[in-house]
């Protein structure tokens, strides 16, 4: 299995921490799904006020790696200062870089993104970049110094499953060695599991999960998803084929008339 | 019975304090303020008694103690409005109207036309609306002096003071319901922040509370009469903070503008932040130490949920009867 920047996951969910009915039905879901990342969303607005905290150690009391993102920023220096604020907060040296470039679709702005990425990992942090499944872009991102890529499945928050599968297949096989995470835009199980059938090592997702009626369980239904469509890509899975072809034999079957 | 003290006079001390006032206690009031102000969440409620749409992300003790509010509001201030409440969303957003219809009861669909007929000043923007007839609202401000008019006409004293719930325990029944300030004392509360902006705007009328689901930026108005209304609110964990954000008063503004463009022309007369105390299941809960009776956790539900938390505290103290939200656990 790849390893994020050289930790080993126990299992290929990330679950985001917005949105949720309370925090209890959060950490239940963690609990329920036992996802191993959890991402958490900073503002600048954030501050360092004790009321702010409370929420951040929820966080850190659910005892899982913490990966928190850049939320919301829509320029360089915003996701830049965020990331600054979240090494304090939490930690960490790992960060999801998130620079928005359009208000509708919550698209990547991609040309910010690199040279946030730049900057940050200049800096000694392990970036995990939002993307598109854009080959070009990707790859100056690994220039830039990530060695993590999390295209989108769909627009956030829009539970639209893989948009694009020709171009995920093409980013496994453009990348073998890269840690690959299918982030945003997952509706259902079934097309995490899809994703990991492709070849991809990682789900990350909030909404599908926070705005279900049931989220731990839903969480659970994708966890377990995500570890079907694993073994299935680890199995080899057959080639699909346009003619039936028995899976019985028929020659020297009896005949009856 | 000797006199109980109740620390805090927010929205969960006065409905505690009326609740065993009514029961015979004699009661006395501390706060560090004298009167009701903007240092309090109350202040800033919107005051809907809407326990069936709070069904969509609350659990299901919010919607079952939520239904004793609006006939106890009504019978101690007087301040009720009875016109139900309407639920509306942006033609593109329509999927999340039907997810709140689905995790909701207490509601039927309504049409263009109906919703046109209940509130002209809506127009024809929204195609299909939610109208949930056995809500109400209230003027949270007007309603909180109402009671506290009432207590003080029954004889109940008011102190201004920064107390210290733990000292007034050791010489007496002593109830700390001071929200979020007890943070100190209440390690697993926490603050989440809300924003809300007052508005001035004579060109629209609206009878009920109206929710504008939004995937983003879900928006609520509350009419307080005379062209005024109370435009709330943004929930955010995590953040806290002595003033309103920029984006948050630009997204409630856009929400507001969305609802009725005439918005665009209001005056805002308050803009508001407050830090909701609430614990990790967003349930109140009752904790009890000797002499020292905890009252906590009302989230965004003070006006809704006090009713029935105050009532479980007159149950607990004068028949030993342990309320619902009792938390053991902690001491």
């Amino acid at each position: 299995m790849r390893d994020f920047y050289g930790t080993e996951l126990s299992n290929g969910l990330m679950l985001g921490t917005a949105q949720y009915p309370s925090p209890a039905v959060l950490a239940d879901a963690f609990k329920r799904s036992g996802a191993s990342v959890a991402t958490v969303s900073l503002r600048r607005e954030s501050g360092q006020d004790r009321a702010g905290q409370d929420f951040w150690q929820l966080i850190r009391d659910l005892g899982v790696h913490v990966l928190p993102n850049t939320a919301g920023c829509h320029s360089v220096k915003e996701a830049v200062s965020t990331a600054h604020m979240a090494r304090e907060v939490f930690a960490t040296k790992w960060i999801k870089l998130e620079v928005i470039g359009e208000e509708d679709t919550l698209q990547p702005d991609v040309f910010g993104l690199v040279e946030a990425a730049r900057i940050l990992t200049e800096d000694g942090f392990q970036v995990f970049p939002y993307t598109t499944e854009d080959l070009v872009v990707a790859d100056k991102l690994l220039q830039a110094g990530c060695e993590v890529l999390m295209p989108w499945g769909a627009p956030i928050g829009s539970g639209l499953g893989l948009n694009n599968i020709f171009g995920l297949r093409a980013m496994r096989a453009h990348f073998p060695d890269v840690p690959l995470v299918i982030d945003a835009g997952l509706g259902l199980p079934s097309q995490a599991a899809a994703a990991m059938e492709l070849g991809f090592d990682a789900i990350l997702l909030n909404t599908a999960v926070a705005k279900a009626g049931d989220p731990a369980l839903m969480a659970q239904a994708f966890a377990t998803a995500i570890s079907a469509g694993q073994m299935a890509h680890a199995a080899d899975p057959m080639e699909p084929r346009d003619m039936a072809a028995p899976s019985t034999p028929v020659i020297g079957k009896a005949f009856l008339e | 019975m000797n006199e109980i003290i109740i620390i805090g006079a927010g929205v969960a001390g006065l409905c505690v304090a009326r609740n065993l006032m009514d029961r015979g206690a004699k009661v006395t009031v501390v706060d560090r303020f004298e009167g009701a102000g903007p240092h309090a969440c109350s202040w800033w409620a919107g005051g809907m008694l809407a326990p069936f749409c709070e069904g969509e992300s609350a659990e299901e003790p919010v919607v079952r103690l939520g239904q004793e509010a609006a006939d106890w509001w009504a019978a101690k201030t007087q301040a009720v409005e009875r016109c139900g409440s309407l639920v509306v969303s942006p033609t593109r957003d329509r999927a999340d109207l039907a997810r709140f219809a689905r995790r909701t009861r207490g509601h039927r669909e309504v049409t263009v036309d109906e919703i046109t007929a209940m509130e002209p000043d809506l127009g024809t923007r929204f195609a299909k609306g939610l109208f949930f007839e056995d809500e109400a609202h209230l003027a949270p401000r007007t309603a909180l002096a109402r009671l506290r008019e009432g207590l003080a006409s029954d004889g109940a004293a008011f102190i201004q003071e920064d107390a210290n719930p733990d000292i007034y325990a050791q010489h007496g029944l002593t109830i700390d319901c001071r929200g979020y300030q007890a943070k100190r004392q209440i390690n697993d509360l926490r603050g989440v922040k809300g924003e809300m902006l007052v508005l001035s705007c004579p060109e629209v009328t609206l009878s009920r509370p109206v929710r504008m689901l939004h995937p983003r930026v879900p928006l609520y108005i509350v009419p307080r009469g005379d062209g005024v209304f109370m435009l709330g609110a943004t929930m955010v964990e995590g953040r806290a903070g002595k003033h309103v954000t920029a984006r948050a008063l630009l997204e409630l503004l856009s929400a507001a503008y969305a609802l009725n463009p005439a918005f665009g022309e209001a005056e805002v007369l308050e803009i508001g932040v407050d830090s909701r105390p609430a614990f990790a299941d967003n349930l109140p809960r009752i904790r009890r130490d000797g002499n020292l009776i905890r009252v906590n956790g009302l989230y965004r539900h003070g006006f809704l949920l006090a009713p029935a938390v105050g009532r479980m505290v007159a149950d607990l103290i004068f028949d030993n009867k342990r309320p619902e939200v009792m938390d053991e656990t902690a001491t």
